[in-house]
Order: structure tokens, then C-alpha cells, then sequence
């Protein structure tokens, strides 16, 4: 009995397992081209996720629109143009460069270079503040002494 | 003046921050405004013998709600819809997204049906052709077939009044 129930359970694992993953066990090189260009996708539902990490049912759907097109010989350029012409540029992970994305690729250049303008503003103020040091004759006696190998007194 | 640089850095960031917390990211701009509403031919839900395609639409101004009974926010919207519809300012249809006939039916039969028609899109295909990714969503559509406003999210009166309702005047002309 107890036997029965065991192959009976397994029967229905295998069958749920089975059940579970019929795409990407079809075809391997196909299914690596969809993860590929699905990384690169954002999922709009679950934003700071991709669409291939998500498993909300939009990215699901658009997912198998990835692959059936894919088998439809479109190229990866071909399926990003479809994605953005429904979702605009914001489901690309690389937007292209142009007018509206311009703060977005331009401003942390941007940013640095008014830093590196602060730290020489900076630096050349801070050099008009302190004078340069200047030896006294003292001083250089001094020097000279322990530069001798002396032990180079204490002046006065 | 050194030491209130400080605060004024602080006022800079605080302006930046507290306009970033006013900005909704769920509202990404759709690439489809002034675009051609992307053509279908559904089943209508009511009689799915029939169909109801955009063809069918030109020459009107028309409103595209995407609605599903699964569809929690569309129950905020819903009342809303349903008062406007009684106005009959212009036909709204509804297109019923990845919902089942069953379903969409009782709860129109509960909640009240604002809809001139429902087309029944099952598997969502049509919804991804309109960049649908957060129900419901509220397209409106102008004689010539091009989509001039969207809204994602619940349409709230304020919109209705605001924005739908004076775009709509002017399209109708």
C-alpha cells in the first residue's frame, strides 16, 4: 500500500515538473537569445526589475512576445523597436542618447566637472592664504647642522 | 556668510527631494500620444459571436477604458465611469483585459456597466499593442483614430473634469 503510494506521488511530481518549464527545455540557444534581450528590458509592472528576473504577468506575457517573435526570425533591434514603440524608452535598461535622455547621460559629467571646477577654486584660494615658508637664517643654520650629522642645537 | 553654506546646500537638497517625492514613477510617458491607436478586432463580451474593431470607431471620439474584474483599482474608478457614462458626452467602450466572460460579466452586473461595449481581450495581446501595463488605463481616442490623452491608473474626478472633459469638447469641436 504503502508502495503504491509512493510511485503514485512521484507519478505526480514528475508530472508537475513536467508541466513546468516546456519552453526553455525546448530549444536551449533559443531560450539564451530570450534572457539575453529580456535583461536589457525593463519590467514595467515591478520597476527595478528586469524583465527576465520578473515573474509578474506582464513580463511573463511579454516574455513569450520575445520568444514567439524570435521564432518568427525577427532580429533582437526588431523586438526592442516593438517594445519601445508600446513603452517608450523607459523599458530599455541602455536608453539611446538624445534630447530628453541628455540631463540623464550628460549630467553626472556635468556634475564632476563643476566638482573638479570647486576643488580648484579651492585649492587656489587656500594657496593665497598661506604664505610659503620661509627660512630664517637661523633655521638654515640649523639644517645645515643636522645635515652634518650634528646634533643641531636648540637656537637660543 | 560661510556658516550658512551649510544650510543653504541643505534648502538646495531638500527643494530637489521634496519635488522628487511629488513625482509618480508609475507614470511613464507613453510613446503612443498623437500616434495611430494600434488597430483590433475582438469579440465582443456581451455577444461573442459579434466583433468590434477600430475600423468600426472612426469618426467618432471615443474613450478606451481597460477594465478586468480581478482589477482592484478599477472598483476607485468604476463609479466614477458609470455617473459620467450617464451624460452620454461620448461612447466609452471597454476593452476587458486577460479576464474571463464569466467573471467580467457578474461584476458588471454588480458594480454597473458605463461601457457602450466591452471586447473581451483574453490573452492581453491587444493590451500590449496599447503599452497597457498597470489596469486600468483610460485612452481618448479623436475621429481620425489617434490617441490624444492616456491615463494610467484610476481616472479620478479631478482628471474627468480637468482634463478628459475639455480635451474631449475641443476634439468633438
Amino acid at each position: 500500500m504503502k508502495a503504491v503510494f509512493a510511485i503514485l506521488l512521484l507519478v505526480l511530481c514528475a508530472q508537475s515538473a513536467a508541466r513546468e518549464a516546456p519552453s526553455a527545455a525546448a530549444d536551449p540557444v533559443l531560450e539564451e537569445r530570450v534572457i539575453k534581450l529580456t535583461s536589457d528590458l525593463r519590467c514595467l509592472v515591478c520597476q527595478n526589475q528586469s524583465l527576465a528576473d520578473s515573474h509578474a504577468d506582464l513580463a511573463i506575457d511579454l516574455k513569450n512576445q520575445v520568444r514567439s517573435q524570435m521564432q518568427a526570425g525577427k532580429s533582437d533591434a526588431e523586438i526592442r523597436d516593438y517594445m519601445v514603440a508600446r513603452y517608450g524608452d523607459f523599458v530599455l535598461y541602455d536608453p539611446p542618447f538624445k534630447s530628453s535622455t541628455l540631463l540623464l547621460w550628460a549630467g553626472p559629467f556635468a556634475l564632476m566637472l563643476i566638482g573638479l571646477a570647486g576643488l580648484a577654486v579651492y585649492l587656489r584660494s587656500r594657496r593665497r592664504r598661506l604664505p610659503a615658508a620661509e627660512l630664517t637664517p637661523s633655521d638654515r643654520a640649523r639644517a645645515e647642522a643636522l645635515l652634518r650629522g650634528g646634533s643641531g642645537s636648540e637656537p637660543q | 556668510m560661510k556658516r550658512f553654506l551649510p544650510l543653504g546646500i541643505f534648502l538646495v537638497l531638500a527643494v530637489f527631494l521634496a519635488a522628487g517625492l511629488g513625482l509618480n514613477p508609475r507614470e511613464v510617458p507613453s510613446p503612443l500620444i498623437d500616434k495611430a491607436a494600434p488597430p483590433f478586432r475582438l469579440p465582443q463580451l456581451q455577444d461573442p459571436g459579434k466583433s468590434l474593431g477600430t475600423e468600426d470607431l472612426k469618426g467618432k471620439v471615443w474613450i478606451l477604458n481597460v477594465w478586468a474584474s480581478w482589477c482592484v483599482a478599477c472598483l476607485e474608478e468604476h463609479p466614477i465611469l458609470v455617473e459620467f457614462s450617464k451624460q452620454n458626452v461620448l461612447p466609452i467602450y471597454g476593452l476587458n483585459y486577460k479576464d474571463t466572460p464569466e467573471a467580467a460579466l457578474k461584476w458588471l452586473g454588480k458594480h454597473g456597466n458605463p461601457y457602450t461595449l466591452s471586447m473581451e481581450d483574453r490573452d492581453g495581446r491587444v493590451g500590449i499593442d496599447y503599452g497597457v501595463y498597470g489596469v486600468p488605463e483610460t485612452y481618448v481616442i479623436d475621429r481620425n483614430g489617434i490617441i490624444r490623452y492616456k491615463r494610467i491608473g484610476p481616472v479620478t474626478v479631478q482628471i474627468l473634469e480637468q482634463k478628459i472633459l475639455p480635451l474631449v469638447r475641443q476634439l468633438q469641436g
